[in-house]
Parts: structure tokens; C-alpha cells; sequence
């Protein structure tokens, strides 16, 4: 069974570079709903290298599923915090000025 | 039924229940004070290797909740400072106040979650429940934070998060290299290898943005300095230590045979630097709170300083005592600082230092608690803090260590220069400012916690003994022979 063990690698690999990728858009974006989006990229790649790395040859071990799970619950619980703070931030940033800001593509 | 169960049951209970009664929350320290309280005294009384498996699952999978001596120093004087923070919140945080309730709505049920997050953190052995613990404190301090300033809480927000998430990513390899992430386990299965020594260097870095060692302190001072009183006294007292404590568990325990000098000095340098930068920092500060916010970057320092000294020490014990009585003596005593700079700062007109003219003559109580908390930072005898530095002072002396017991005496020398600057103010002789007489209860607060932080200097055989309790194995015995580089 070479392929199942090759797909193995597969995930934990497609992990790392996920947190590498989200790893460098947190510190290259500076508007904070990127830099959330980023965050969350790097949870997505660590929630893939802990339930990759618990893919057995026949049976899949539970154990990593389970952290996987409470960890997704963890992200999406800051990540509400982290959009409604932010929400919060422009609207109090627009009060004085009605006129929206323009949207910052400069660091797209 | 455990008292370990319910010190984290308890505050999470007192939490949804503060939720359903809104702005009448505030009444629920009347009940959970006591409760609280009473459950730290039951930990303190119980047998000496007093465990409990939450749910009686078996290790590999189950969670240990376990009385060791970290958590019977650090448990009680969270409580202590808790019910000391609520009770000066008490006015400020109630629908009485006028404008701001939504405040009143948020702050008792976010006080409850880091109350059982911290305890649970104190109390756990699973690296993966104390990830959910760390989330929780996170999620607490920043809605905390963000109460002064929306941006810093946010800034605060997202370096959290990150944290949180190197902590993640090495639990997540020691998840699939050990198939276990319980701390006691780990002591005995750990190798040092590279993915183990990837995943301690990934936790750890997370971890000292949550313990806000310097250089990765930038987010504690604006976010600190910023928040309500209540809110600064939580975030500086309680929430930095939950890293530390972690890290601590981490090095001394999980990965002893992992750890080599060159990683322990480097942790010990870092917290050098700290002491140093965070003192200097705070003698150039011209408002109260950015300085007081300083010297906990300062006073970080000094927990890391002690790695190294615990590692290299012939009987381990006694630094290892003395950086957990730094830890209590620090969260008392910058909790009371907050507290009754917050009072002194509400009586007069602005927030800069030179604004506290006279104020020693208008609200003695206050500024008394704030210069007892200051004895205790700066390590003047008697105190807590003096108990620790001379520990930490006497193993330094005693290794040969020049550089880190010249930064001792050097950073107790700074923390007198910044902290004589307030007082002396507040002391000099200056058209008093008129304000209204202090609340009792409000300054019966700082001085407690102020009062107990001078106490635990009369305590040192006591808080010894207790640190010594269910100490890991690195720390009871003596070490037979140095690893090598």
C-alpha cells in the first residue's frame, strides 16, 4: 500500500505550507480583516497536519480527530470575536467622517 | 465531587450565570468569593499527591487535573486577587454609574471565564486542554482590553491569536509523534528529537507572546495601560502568568531530558534583557499606568531570569521556590498597584505623574497601598518580592552567575528609581487637591492585596514547603550531572 502511505505525507505537507503561506500574509498585510483571514489559513493548516498525522495505513486514529474538532470550535469562537472587534474599530473610525474609507488595496 | 473539578467548574458556573442576570451579575461575588475561597483552602489542605481524572478516562486520553505545588501557590492567590478586583469593580462595573452599561453587562462574565480558565490552566497536565484554557484567558483579556481601547485590544487580539496558534502547531506534532500531549506522560516518553525539539521551540515561542517576555512585550503596554483599572489589575496579575506557568510545566517537567544550556540561557538572557529594558522604559514614562504597565515587563523578567538558575542549582528547589513566590508576589502586588492607581488617578485631573501632587495628603489610604505594593516590586524587605530576589540572588552568588545577579541588583535598583518617582510626588508638598473622600471598600482592596504581598515575606518556609509539593522530578532531586552542550 505505497500510495495511501505517500497520501499520508500528503496532508501534514499541504499543512505546513498552508501555515507558511498564512504565517507570511500575517506579517506582509497590515489591514486587520486580512491579517484575521491569515490567522485563520494557519489554523486551517495545523487543523490538516494534526488530523494528517493521525491517518493510520487501515484505521484512522480518533484521537487527532477529536483535537481537530475542539480546535475548530476554539477558531471559529475568535474569529467572531476577532470580525466583530473589527467591525466595531471601522464603525467607530467612521463615525466622525461618514464617508467610508476607501477599500486598501495597496497591500493586496 | 473534587475541589480540583469545581475550582474550574465553579468560576465557569458563576460565568453562565452571570450571563443570565445581566447587570445584576455584579451581586454574584457575594456567593462567589466565599465559594472560591473555600475551594482554595480545601486545595491547600489536600493530600500531598491529590489527582483527579476528569470524567475517570483513563491517561492517554483522559485529562489529569493534578494539586502540585505550582497550583497550590498560584490557585489561591489568583482567588485572593479575583475577589479583590471584583470587589473594587463593584461601583465602577454596575448600572448605577450612568452611561456606560453595556460595560456592566460584559465585564462580570468575562471576569468568571478567565477565572476558570487561569485555574484550569493551573491545574491541567494536558498540553491540549491548556491550549482551550489559554483561548479562554485570551478571549477574556481581550474583550477586557479592548474596553479602553478598541484598537490595543485588537492589536492585543491578533498577537494572541498567533500565540495561541504556535502552541497549537507543536502540540499538533507531539499529537502525532507520542500519540499523548499529557504533560506527565510526555516526562517519561520524551526524546530529543528533532520534532520534539521543534515542537518545544513552537510552543514556546507562542507561549512568550503570551507571557509578554521582551522582545515580544510590544502589545502588554498600550493594551495594559489603556483598560479600566479592574481590567489592567486581571490582565497584568493573572494573564501573563498562565504563560509562564505553562512554560515552566513545559521546560522543568514535559521536556527536562529534553532541554540543553544553550536553549536555558537564552530564555534566562531574554528575561535579563527584560528586567533592564522594562525598567528603563518605565523611568521614562510621564504617565502612571504605561509606567506601571513597564514594570511588568520588568518583573516578566525576572520568572525567565530564573530558568537558568534552577537548571545550574545544586538544590533546585530553592530558585524554583523563589520564582513561584515571585509570581504570587508580583500578582498581588500589581494588582493592588493597578487598583489604587486607578483611584488616585480618578481624583485628579489628569494621568501624568506630575499631576499626583499632594495627593498623599488628600488620600492616604491609597497612595499607602500603592507604596506597599511598591516595596514588594522593588524587593525591599519584608515582602514577597524580597523573599524571591534574595533566593534568586543567593543561587546566582552561589553558581557563579555574575551577570544575572548583577541584573538582579541592578533591576531592583531601576524598579526603586521608577517606582520613588510617583511617590515622591504624590508626597511632595503641594496645594492639595480636593477630592471626594475615598470609598472603604474601593481602597480596602489594594491595601489587602498590597498588605498580603508584604505578609508572604513572613511566610518563606511555608510557600517553600508548598512549592515543593508534587515538584518534578528535575526539581526534588538534586541533579546527579550537567548535560552537555
Amino acid at each position: 500500500m505505497s500510495l495511501p502511505a505517500a497520501l499520508g505525507h500528503l496532508f501534514p505537507l499541504t499543512g505546513a505550507a498552508l501555515v507558511g503561506l498564512g504565517l507570511f500574509g500575517f506579517i506582509i498585510l497590515r489591514h486587520p480583516l486580512r491579517q484575521l483571514l491569515a490567522v485563520n489559513v494557519i489554523a486551517a493548516g495545523i487543523f490538516l497536519i494534526l488530523g494528517g498525522l493521525g491517518r493510520g495505513e487501515d484505521v484512522t486514529d480518533p484521537y487527532p480527530q477529536a483535537l481537530v474538532i475542539t480546535g475548530i470550535v476554539v477558531s471559529v469562537a475568535l474569529t467572531a470575536l476577532g470580525a466583530a472587534m473589527i467591525t466595531r474599530l471601522a464603525e467607530d473610525r467612521c463615525a466622525p467622517a461618514p464617508t467610508p474609507e476607501p477599500p486598501g488595496d495597496r497591500d493586496a | 465531587m473534587s475541589p480540583l473539578d469545581l475550582l474550574v467548574a465553579a468560576p465557569l458556573a458563576f460565568m453562565v450565570a452571570a450571563l443570565v442576570l445581566g447587570q445584576g451579575g455584579r451581586w454574584l461575588i457575594l456567593a462567589a468569593g466565599p465559594v472560591m475561597l473555600g475551594l482554595s483552602a480545601w486545595l491547600l489542605a489536600l493530600p500531598p499527591d491529590a489527582a483527579h481524572l476528569v470524567g475517570n478516562w483513563d491517561l492517554p486520553l483522559g485529562i489529569l487535573l493534578r494539586a502540585d505545588g505550582v497550583a497550590r501557590l498560584l490557585v489561591p492567590a489568583t482567588c485572593v486577587c479575583f475577589v479583590a478586583v471584583a470587589l473594587y469593580a463593584w461601583p465602577e462595573f454596575s448600572p448605577k454609574a450612568g452611561r456606560e452599561t453595556a460595560r456592566a453587562h460584559t465585564f462580570w462574565p468575562m471576569l468568571y471565564l478567565m477565572w476558570g480558565g487561569s485555574n484550569a490552566g493551573y491545574l491541567t497536565t494536558d498540553l491540549f486542554n491548556l491550549y482551550v484554557t489559554i483561548e479562554m484567558v485570551s478571549l477574556a483579556a481581550v474583550a477586557l482590553a479592548a474596553m479602553g481601547s478598541l484598537a490595543a485590544g485588537l492589536q492585543y487580539f491578533m498577537i494572541a491569536l498567533v500565540g495561541s496558534l504556535a502552541y497549537l502547531l507543536g502540540v499538533a506534532l507531539l499529537a502525532g509523534h507520542y500519540d499523548t500531549v499529557d504533560a506527565t506522560l510526555l516526562a517519561v516518553r520524551a526524546r530529543p528529537d528533532l520534532p520534539t525539539v521543534l515542537a518545544l521551540a513552537v510552543m514556546t515561542a507562542g507561549l512568550l507572546v503570551k507571557a509578554a517576555l521582551f522582545p515580544l512585550h510590544g502589545w502588554l503596554p498600550p493594551a495594559h495601560a489603556a483598560a479600566p483599572a479592574p481590567a489592567s489589575a486581571l490582565l497584568s496579575a493573572i494573564v501573563v502568568k498562565l504563560g509562564f506557568v505553562i512554560i515552566l510545566r513545559l521546560w522543568f517537567e514535559a521536556f527536562a531530558e529534553v532541554v540543553r544550556p544553550a536553549a536555558i540561557h537564552l530564555l534566562g538572557g531574554m528575561g535579563a534583557l527584560a528586567v533592564i529594558y522594562g525598567s528603563i522604559q518605565a523611568i521614562r514614562q510621564e504617565r502612571l499606568k504605561p509606567l506601571v504597565a513597564y514594570s511588568t515587563v520588568a518583573q516578566l523578567g525576572y520568572l525567565f531570569l530564573a530558568f537558568p538558575l534552577i537548571w545550574n542549582a545544586r538544590i533546585p528547589g530553592e530558585p524554583w521556590a523563589a520564582v513561584l513566590v515571585h509570581a504570587v508576589a508580583h500578582m498581588l502586588a500589581k494588582a493592588a498597584m493597578f487598583l489604587a492607581a486607578g483611584l488616585m488617578l480618578k481624583a485628579v485631573a489628569g494621568d501624568r505623574i506630575s499631576d499626583l501632587g499632594g495627593l498623599a495628603r488628600a488620600m492616604p489610604l491609597s497612595v499607602t497601598a500603592f507604596a506597599l505594593a511598591a516595596i514588594s516590586l522593588m524587593g525591599l524587605p519584608p515582602s514577597g518580592g524580597f523573599t524571591a530576589k534574595f533566593l534568586l540572588l543567593h543561587a546566582a552568588i552561589e553558581q557563579g552567575q555574575v551577570i544575572y545577579a548583577g541584573v538582579l541588583v541592578i533591576g531592583g535598583l531601576l524598579g526603586a528609581a521608577y517606582l520613588f518617582r510617583p511617590l515622591s510626588v504624590a508626597f511632595g508638598a503641594s496645594a492639595a487637591p480636593v477630592v471626594r473622600a475615598e470609598g472603604a471598600l474601593r481602597v480596602a482592596a489594594p491595601l489587602t492585596l498590597a498588605a498580603l504581598a508584604i505578609a508572604l515575606g513572613f511566610a518563606g518556609m511555608t510557600l517553600i514547603e508548598l512549592s515543593s509539593i508534587g515538584a518534578p522530578p528535575a526539581i526534588a532531586l538534586p541533579l546527579a550531572e550537567e548535560p552537555g552542550p
